[in-house]
């Protein structure tokens, strides 16, 4: 609307500085639930960067006399049931939590969009092949899938990280392969082809960018839909190896002791709600401030 | 008439063998995924499957049983021939065929996942109606608060603040354990009402953003114009002329959330101690009973797919204008 309103000389003026990026940012920031969700995310980024020096206690130091304590001024959360502080657990479970949403969600894209191009840009045999395979691992519940290959490869915090990431793959193939599809005819992908470039560098250089703002909203989303996975898979005891904090086996040894000690179980399930929550406002938010047709 | 029945038959028979015939492909990949999921045990799988037995005997037995001293590809044929004739193996752990166990837990997972459905159904759809109708009003920012919410709360968290809200503090409901609902239907209800609502939550959150962005577009649409300029009521234009063709492709998205209803049983089983099929592949897991673990998740593939198809089929024969 105010782009168009502009006169027609400053619009012209303005054209160089206002390029896509910059317009897609704006009008992300003019969303306060989008806005709202990034601050919450790089404070939580924040916290897991500077873990070592904003804790109060060593997350793994136990002590017998402090067993289960409440909240008090010298243990804002409390204690868990070894006497560890909780709040430095948290703040620490944040590293695991980000990274594993990260790394998860790199594995997924790191597979999945290659894939995505060859199976979108290819067509024919490849791409029945490769859309075949995608169908047969989104049958799988994505959960359920991350469970099984997380048993199969042997609990551990990189494993986890491996099985979400596997299981996040084909939701990526399957983007990427139907927005190739729908930019493959246009103009400039024509041109590109018709000057002689390789497929290989029209798919890289040519159609991934233009892709890009869709892939982004969906790492967004499912950055945290990978740290929910990554709680689940430690609730269960297939992620982070204890004694290492994580929200997730804290949330498992909170249930243990529901009757005596409830504040265990308030803080970490409070972390991943909001970390969770922050994550889907982002994307939401950046999937209105990048798809064109929004205004 | 007749000759238009016939032509919708011929139309659906073409469509069910085009979907049929993406469908074998399709099964064919999961065996093999699922297959290959014990390729990635480390070590000697033989040994690993094992796990505390260190009895030499019992360990040859497992290789003969699972043919792993023959090359991959041999093992994989006679694991398919067993698959289809619906032999998934046996449990290492109490020797029970794994068809059996899953047998066993389907019905308590059926009956929790219907619930959930049934309460995610009750309350997805009403507010995504009512935040659609009120747009923009304190209404819509309610249910879309609501709906952020449950996409976001993780349900093993949400599990364990219901027990204690209605179980340690107020005393109400069974914090754990399962009644067959033969058995005792009150007790039944008593044991699952909490753990449905939790599976049902994220489910009703889909549901609302679902329904709310189908009800904003047919209400957009000329027929609901043309319902208004008649004079009809505005209760009359939403309840008759708008929710019934909004509510078309919500019902078909319900078969779609199952993976959504699996992976969320699996954890609310593990936290309410229900005996169900979520269940069964997290003791499975612990245990180290692969055959288990591939059995549970090769079903689990195997219903997806089958709804799927079904759920295509119903929307073909719902939407008449699909049928040609």
């Amino acid at each position: 609307m105010t782009d168009a309103a502009l006169p027609a000389a400053a619009a012209t003026q303005a054209y160089e500085l206002d390029s896509p990026a910059r317009r897609a940012r704006r009008r992300l920031f003019k969303r306060k639930a989008a806005v709202f969700g990034l601050v919450v995310i790089s404070a939580f980024i924040l916290l897991a960067a500077l873990a070592p020096l904003v804790v109060p206690y060593d997350p793994i130091a136990t002590s017998w006399s402090l067993v289960r304590k409440p909240p008090t001024a010298a243990h804002w959360f409390g204690t868990d049931e070894l006497g560890r502080d909780i709040l430095s657990r948290v703040v620490y479970g944040a590293r695991a939590s980000l990274m594993a949403g990260l790394i998860s969600v790199a594995i997924a894209l790191g597979i999945g969009v290659p894939l995505g191009l060859l199976a979108g840009y290819r067509g024919g045999f490849v791409d029945a092949l490769i859309s075949r395979i995608t169908d047969a691992m989104l049958a799988c519940p994505f959960l359920i899938l991350a469970i099984a290959l997380a048993a199969f490869l042997g609990p551990s915090l990189g494993n986890a990280m491996i099985a979400i990431g596997i299981s996040a793959t084909p939701i990526f193939i399957r983007l990427t392969r139907g927005q190739v599809l729908s930019v493959k005819a246009e103009d400039y992908v024509e041109a590109a082809r018709a000057l002689g470039n390789p497929p290989w560098r029209i798919a890289f250089s040519h159609i991934l960018p233009n892709i890009l703002p869709s892939l982004l909203v969906q790492a967004t989303l499912s950055i945290a839909a990978a740290i929910i996975a990554e709680a689940a898979l430690s609730f269960l005891g297939l992620g982070q190896q204890p004694p290492a904090p994580s929200w997730g086996s804290m949330l498992n040894a909170a249930q243990r002791f529901l009757t005596q000690a409830p504040w265990m179980a308030i803080w970490p399930g409070l972390a991943i709600f909001l970390v969770v929550l922050s994550l889907n406002l982002l994307g939401d938010g950046l999937r209105d401030a990048l798809d064109p047709r929004q205004r | 008439m007749l000759r238009r029945a016939r032509d919708t038959g011929r139309i659906m028979l073409n469509f069910l063998a085009h979907r049929i015939a993406q469908i074998v492909p399709t099964l064919f990949f999961v065996s093999v995924l699922i297959f290959s999921l014990q390729q990635l045990l480390p070590g000697d799988p033989a040994l690993v499957m094992a796990g505390e037995e260190r009895d030499p005997a019992v360990i040859e037995q497992i290789r003969q049983q699972y043919k792993l001293d023959q090359p991959i590809p041999v093992q994989y044929v006679y694991w398919l021939k067993g698959v289809l004739t619906g032999n998934f193996g046996e449990s290492l752990r109490n020797k029970m065929p794994v068809r059996e166990l899953i047998a066993q837990k389907l019905p308590v997972t059926l009956q929790l996942g219907s619930m959930a459905i049934l309460i995610a159904f009750f309350i997805g759809i009403p507010a995504g109606i009512i935040s659609a109708v009120k747009k923009g009003t304190a209404w819509d920012y309610g249910a879309n608060l609501f709906a952020l919410w449950g996409i976001s709360t993780p349900n093993f968290w949400l599990g364990i603040l219901l027990i204690f809200l209605f179980s340690i503090k107020l005393g109400w409901l069974p914090a754990s354990g399962y009644v067959p609902l033969t058995e005792n239907w009150r007790a039944s209800l008593a044991a699952t009402i909490m753990p449905a609502f939790v599976l049902g939550n994220a489910i009703s959150a889909i549901l609302m953003r679902h329904t709310r962005s189908a009800m904003l577009q047919v209400l957009e649409s000329d027929y609901v114009r043309t319902a208004r300029a008649k004079g009809l009521s505005e209760r009359v234009v939403i309840l008759k002329h708008a929710m019934r063709n909004a509510l078309t492709p919500i019902i078909t998205l319900g078969a779609l959330e199952l993976g959504t209803l699996l992976s969320g049983a699996v954890l609310t089983e593990q936290i309410f101690s229900i005996p169900g099929f979520g269940k069964l592949i997290v003791d499975a897991v612990f245990n180290r009973d692969y055959a288990v673990v591939q059995g549970v998740v090769l079903v689990t593939a195997t219903v997806y797919i089958t709804l799927n198809l079904v759920a295509d089929v119903a929307y073909v024969l719902v939407n008449p204008r699909l049928r040609g």
